[in-house]
């Protein structure tokens, strides 16, 4: 094949493909990890808790979040797909008003966002959204 | 070390007794995550903010812990009840021991 321009994106855009089919689970399982150190394991069931993303995130480095988690007393938020999972975490205390939080993350490829909230009673709720990003934002 | 650093908040100036009030918040920050290398390959530590709170008259609002993930120039925006005229305290703890804090007045007719 004659290396042209077009084919070298073929080439470089499915070698990419590839390996991240390759990397992509065993960085699922450790945010599933994270997230069952974080409930003991407990069932999470879906409710009123919501995460809105961006479906498609041009740049990686700052993508909008935001969660709304209407009776809730902390919610834990983890990036699947990014080198460390863990994103941050809100506790709302007594003064807050709706438990809702804005604020700017990092991706590093095309992942789920996902919220878990713990509720006043002590069981968990969990969302997710998926975020298609263009350029990651782990500036590797 | 992180320089440069610069909080900056926007509260109402008033508010009605028990009104829920937007604050946004913003600290200009490089959160460093760790992951990046330098022209020699050396990865450049971790140098983020890892908390943030906000307080009204000494009562939480919002307690964040931040990880890497969060972008630089950290920003937040978030609901509080104000039942009182009094005083917002914003606080936030860098990775290398600094604190910064910002105060906010709300006047509640």
């Amino acid at each position: 094949m004659e290396l042209t321009r077009r084919n070298m994106m073929v080439l470089s855009s499915a070698a990419l493909a590839a390996s991240s089919i390759g990397v992509l689970p065993a960085m699922a399982s450790l945010a599933d990890e994270q997230i069952a150190e974080l409930t003991g394991g407990a069932e999470m069931v879906e409710g009123e808790l919501s995460i809105s993303a961006p479906e498609i995130a041009e740049n990686g480095n700052t993508v909008p979040i935001d969660i709304s988690a209407p009776g809730a007393v902390m919610v834990a938020v983890f990036a699947d797909g990014n080198p460390t999972p863990a994103v941050a975490t809100f506790k709302f205390g007594p003064l807050a008003a709706s438990h809702d939080a804005s604020t700017r993350i990092r991706l590093a490829a095309t992942q789920n966002v996902i919220a878990i909230a713990q509720m006043q009673d002590g069981t968990f709720q969990r969302a997710s959204a998926e975020v298609k990003v263009t350029i990651g934002g782990c500036g590797g | 070390m992180a320089t440069g650093v610069k909080p900056r908040v926007k509260v109402p100036k008033t508010a009605s007794a028990g009104e829920a009030v937007t604050i946004k918040t913003l600290i200009s920050h490089k959160m460093e995550s760790g992951q990046r290398k330098d022209d020699d390959g050396n990865i450049i530590p971790r140098s983020i903010i890892n908390r943030f709170t906000a307080d009204f008259n000494g009562q939480n609002v919002i307690d964040v812990t931040l990880e890497p993930a969060i972008s630089t120039n950290p920003f937040f925006e978030f609901e509080a009840i104000v039942a009182e005229t009094g005083t917002f305290t914003f606080t936030w703890y860098d990775d290398d021991g600094s604190v910064y804090e910002e105060t906010k007045e709300i006047e509640v007719s």
